[in-house]
């Protein structure tokens, strides 16, 4: 047998500069995993995957019990949808300004990325503020928490999705002051993305939200 | 980042990347912008239409503008109609389980009768 193996010819691959190998699949990048995926952004979308159950649980529990209040007090009398709109607009532009954060990441602008991160986070917290506004409306209004299977249940989702608002917001922070101080270790651009598909789910999840629980008419 | 995870800047052209789908695909910020335009007269119209009040038409009306502002925010916001099909099938396997599961509790309860 001959001691000569045919070697597949081995071609040259651009290395992507250090800290800035964004790991981008849509983009066609390649990662030496087992799956040649990034085992991070694939964490991320199969926890994105259970929150879908987590909101469809307090969801289906809200339509349910929507019509069940003991006092005269429902969706009808309370929703201010003008009001409503607005916050929701804010939320959708604070999307805007994530994707546009991701991007700068991208192209290795760290000044535009902890920019768009900053409005980002500042947009969400509008967004928070109008929801704590609205809830404070509410109580006056007489819906307390325990008022009836209404309240409790409307409360409890719009509740989780304003926690998941906050959360959002502290990992945005958070990542403009690690950025700044040059903290992140490994892959700057994933890191931005990985927050920011968590934060278009929050965004997403409250599109849904929007929709069933304040325009459609009880 | 894991620490396994490393990297390799390959054009789209690559075996695997072709074989998970996943193109080079890049939206510029203007694309962004326009898609968040789009995304904000959605909403409007969905406000409208429920101000002027659409009959029975209503809520398929709402229903079909919600699902387009989801999968627009998915697909480009998120990216996931450029990428790899096991992210894809990561999150719709959720989000399919998810409406499947509780479409049948409601039903349970006679949500859709009543």
């Amino acid at each position: 047998m001959s001691d000569t193996t045919i070697e597949p010819p081995v071609t040259a691959e651009p290395e992507a500069p250090v800290g800035y190998d964004d790991g981008q699949d849509h983009l066609g990048l390649v990662h030496h995993t087992a799956t040649g995926l990034s085992n991070t952004k694939l964490a991320m979308w199969l926890f994105l995957g259970s929150e879908c159950l987590l909101f469809g649980g307090l969801i289906s529990t809200y339509m349910l019990y929507r019509n069940r209040q003991a006092s005269a007090i429902g969706p009808d009398q309370l929703w201010d949808i003008p009001f409503t709109s607005a916050t929701s607009f804010v939320l959708l532009m604070s999307s805007l300004t994530m994707v546009l954060a991701v991007s700068a990441a991208k192209r290795k602008d760290e000044r535009g990325t902890r920019l768009w991160l900053t409005v980002t986070a500042l947009l969400g917290g509008l967004f928070l503020a109008g929801q704590v506004y609205e809830f404070t409306v509410f109580y006056r209004e007489g819906l307390g928490y325990t008022t009836s299977l209404f309240s409790s249940s409307f409360y409890t989702l719009t509740g989780f999705h304003g926690v998941h608002v906050a959360v959002g917001i502290i990992m945005l922070l958070s990542l403009v002051g690690m950025l700044a101080k040059g903290k992140i270790v490994g892959d700057k651009a994933e890191t931005v993305e990985m927050v920011g598909l968590y934060w278009h789910f929050v965004d997403v999840v409250w599109i849904v939200i929007f929709t069933l629980v304040y325009l459609i008419p009880a | 980042m894991s620490a396994e995870t490393t990297h390799s800047a390959v054009p789209a052209i690559d075996e695997k990347a072709a074989h998970d789908g996943s193109v080079a695909h890049e939206v510029s910020d203007k694309q962004y912008v326009v898609i968040a335009l789009i995304l904000a007269a959605l909403t409007a119209l969905e406000v409208a239409a429920t101000e002027v009040g659409l009959g029975s038409i209503l809520i398929p009306a709402l229903l079909i503008m919600m699902a387009i502002k989801f999968f627009i925010v998915v697909s480009y916001f998120m990216h996931l109609k450029h990428d790899s099909g096991l992210f894809k099938f990561s999150f719709y396997a959720g989000l399919g389980g998810a409406l499947v599961l509780y479409s049948v509790m409601l039903a349970t309860f006679h949500f859709f009768i009543s």
